[in-house]
């Protein structure tokens, strides 16, 4: 019998530190605390940073220059940074932080004015928003990473709550379903901003598929790393999306998009893709039917 | 810092053949899904009309304060068991912790135990040493009685034969006991029941796990929906309670918001069956109840997780298992998949730091940080965030903060540092990174049709003709890359 875990507990119990020390006995006041505070939206400015994300600048540009369209016809200049690059999710979510900060430092410099980022994604904009402060924590780059966390946006967010955007559908009768991706749900919160967009579109019918909220599968390096496990969540998002009747899908990332079109085609299922935002242009700019370019880009 | 024991039957190094075993086998990936779908719903509809986020927060808030007096609360609970007639012991690891139990055995002659469920005597391997020694344990929650018939282990911790269903549990009674077949649960659960009640009187001491542990009081909150928690700790002329360090509530106020939170996570359940309350062994002139009751504290790994405050968090868990019942990945694979006595989520976070990073290392790989488990975890505990703390550990992937977990680095190869350095070469210089992705697109035609695992699945990613940044380029070519370029008329 001996005491040793006392000893240790001892020597390091300054390190747990009392969430409630400060406080408040109601759960309304516990919940100031714990809870993340709910974003104030900015009035809509005059101009924005379009960050672009690398999986949407080599694979799906499209979609990124229909973000960009769809913000001009709100009235916003926006500006590309071209020194632009990745924000460096895939190294920071790999464990390689040394990388993913070394990528991520030659980012914050892209945005010296105070206009929001917008970016097409809700995984990076989770990168840049939720993890840079920790990320950079205790480096000179700190301020500079919380000013830019604080200034991001995920695009569909900014178009529906900051732009209060009116979609006027021009576009033949459809049906899709929608993917929010983990990241935009969860990191971002913005998993009802997809749906009520889409909900603007007279003609395009919105159908559900069972358990909307559970991922594709795709993760990053987690669908290499394990390839069956992840194959299985995507064959399952393909068929209940084929179920609930849909031909085509949105999506607002496009590593989502990316796992479940390339997993639909490979398997040779009657269901097809694009970014929520080249669907959306799509609808608003051309009164032509037919429109099956932005799929798979 | 004191070392857990080995896990003999810890082979996580075989996650991906277990994997893509149960990925291949209907039945188990039918019983999971069915079975996490209807967690999911129950808990769900358990918690409309209660402000869960506030309720998440109070409970996240009473722990970690619970966590922050940890020594002081464990003395005071010691003081007040103590005084109660309770004897407290203390148990560095799980060998510790088992011949303590042991000793208590061998010094009443006992030769029967029965148990009520207890996670952390399965993370002990409890049973195994006891039968060793000549002592028989027989295991009296249903499901870790199922799963002790069929000589498996648990797949969850709170339906331990979650990956059974009827026809198999009807099956393994049968051939096991020899209770007729049928597909009626009521009567496989009355025969088991009646099984069970004799082995209850029959037994010399009942071992228990603990839900929560009052300082204040000195009282072991049991939450249960069988009865066979009661009669373990009631039926018996000995008692023995054994539970993680971390358990410790500080006072009796905490505990209503926790159970409130624990029962609805857990099973959707308002409030379980038997909720038992046991502060001291039977007085003078009391009816019932076990002459000699005892509490084993085992930290077994624990103070090592307390060193670091983002880790610590782990040990706010209180075992409700919803992270598990929301993981699309142990859905898919179940939880004999992970070789180790906590699996899905909360194990990914837990089980490196009793068994080594280098014993777990593909534990926090196994997750498409979806975010679900944190987004339902009672306590709030960020488990996303502690994978990634776990991934960066394994690959001792950041020279500014120190890796701490034992076995850290065990997944660094010089291959993949070199790619990802080279990664970061290219993205850090813009100018690089442009010319590389233009290029890329102008021979997109050379990419390949296969790329390993992911074109197992999926067809190959197509690049597109032309870059984002192309395209912005030759639309506004006086556009440089900064915010000082003329202002442009909006379409609209």
């Amino acid at each position: 019998m001996t005491r040793e875990t006392l000893r240790i507990l001892y020597f390091y119990s300054g390190i747990a530190v009392d969430s409630t020390s400060t406080v408040l006995q109601t759960p309304e006041q516990v919940k100031i605390i714990m809870t993340d505070a709910i974003r104030v939206y900015p009035p809509k400015p005059r101009k924005v940073y379009f960050y672009g994300t690398c999986l949407i600048d080599l694979f799906y540009p499209d979609a990124g220059l229909a973000g960009v369209q769809l913000l001009e016809r709100e009235g916003i200049e926006v500006v590309f940074p071209q020194n632009q690059t990745c924000c460096g999710q895939p190294a920071y979510t790999s464990g390689y932080h040394d990388e993913a900060r070394a990528v991520a430092a030659s980012q914050l410099g892209l945005f010296p004015d105070d206009w929001p980022i917008v970016v097409p994604s809700g995984s990076c904009g989770g990168m840049m928003r939720k993890h840079y402060p920790d990320l950079f924590r205790g480096t000179p780059q700190a301020d500079s990473a919380n000013a830019v966390a604080g200034r991001v946006w995920e695009l569909t967010d900014f178009l529906l709550n900051v732009c209060h955007i009116k979609l006027d559908d021009l576009g033949e009768p459809t049906t899709v379903a929608l993917h929010t991706s983990c990241s935009a749900r969860r990191e971002m919160g913005v998993a009802d901003v997809g749906p009520r967009l889409l909900d603007q579109l007279k003609n395009v019918t919105r159908v559900e598929q069972a358990r909307p909220e559970e991922c594709c599968g795709f993760g990053g390096t987690f669908a290499v790393r394990h390839p069956e496990i992840s194959g299985a969540m995507v064959t399952d998002k393909v068929e209940s999306m084929i179920t609930a009747g849909a031909p085509e899908f949105v999506t607002t990332d496009c590593g989502c998009l990316m796992n479940i079109a390339g997993c639909a085609e490979k398997a040779e299922r009657p269901l097809t893709g694009q970014h929520i935002l080249s669907f959306l242009w799509q609808r608003v700019s051309t009164p032509a039917p037919g429109n099956d370019d932005g799929a798979q880009s | 810092m004191n070392q857990p024991s080995q896990h003999p039957h810890s082979v996580v190094q075989e996650f991906h053949p277990r994997a893509r075993e149960a990925l291949a086998n209907p039945q188990i990936r039918a019983n999971f899904r069915k079975a996490m779908d209807g967690l999911m719903t129950k808990r769900q509809t358990a918690f409309e009309g209660w402000e869960l986020e506030a309720l998440r927060d109070l409970g996240a808030n009473i722990r970690q304060r619970a966590l922050s007096k940890l020594p002081d609360l464990l003395e005071q609970l010691e003081a007040n068991l103590t005084a109660n007639g309770v004897q407290v012991h203390w148990a560095n690891d799980g060998d510790e912790a088992c011949q303590i139990i042991r000793d208590i055995c061998v010094a009443r002659e006992a030769k029967k135990v029965i148990k009520g469920k207890s996670m952390v005597s399965e993370e002990m391997e409890l049973n195994h040493y006891l039968e060793a020694q000549g002592i028989e344990a027989l295991e009296s929650d249903l499901g870790e009685y199922i799963v002790q018939l069929a000589e498996e282990t648990p797949s969850h911790i709170i339906m331990p034969a979650i990956h059974k269903n009827t026809t198999e549990i009807s099956d393994l009674l049968h051939d096991k006991t020899g209770t007729e077949r049928s597909h009626d649960v009521n009567y496989l659960t009355a025969s088991a029941r009646q099984q069970l009640r004799e082995k209850f009187m029959q037994a010399d001491v009942g071992v228990s796990g603990v839900n929560f542990a009052v300082a204040e009081t000195g009282t072991l909150c049991l939450v249960e929906n069988e009865g066979n928690g009661r009669m373990t700790t009631t039926a018996p002329a000995c008692h023995i309670a054994v539970t993680g360090i971390e358990k410790v509530l500080e006072k009796l106020d905490d505990v209503p918001p926790l159970l409130a939170l624990l029962t609805r996570s857990a099973t959707g359940q308002h409030i379980t069956t038997y909720f038992n309350m046991i502060s001291r062994p039977r007085q003078p002139g009391e009816q019932d109840g076990p002459e000699a009751v005892h509490l084993v504290l085992v930290d077994n790994g624990r103070s090592s997780i307390y060193q670091d405050n983002e880790l610590l968090e782990t040990l706010r868990c209180i075992r409700c298992g919803a992270c598990m019942n929301h993981c699309p990945v142990y859905t898919r694979v179940g939880g004999h998949t992970y070789g180790t006595t906590y699996p899905g989520p909360i194990g990914s976070i837990l089980m490196p730091h009793l068994l080594g990073l280098d014993e777990t290392q593909h534990m926090p790989t196994a997750s498409s940080l979806c975010g679900a488990c944190g987004e339902v975890c009672p306590v709030k505990i960020p488990i996303p965030d502690l994978l990634v703390r776990l991934r960066r550990e394994s690959v001792d992937g950041d020279k500014l903060r120190v890796s701490e977990v034992r076995g850290h680095g065990v997944k660094r190869r010089r291959v993949e540092s070199l790619a990802w350095l080279g990664w970061q070469w290219m993205h850090s210089r813009p100018q690089l990174y442009r010319l590389g992705t233009a290029v890329s697109a102008r021979l997109r035609a050379l990419v390949p049709q296969k790329l390993g695992a992911w074109t197992r699945y999926r067809s190959a990613p197509r690049l597109a003709p032309q870059t984002l940044h192309q395209m912005m380029q030759k639309r506004t070519p006086t556009a440089a890359n900064t915010s000082q370029q003329p202002h442009r008329e909006a379409t609209r």
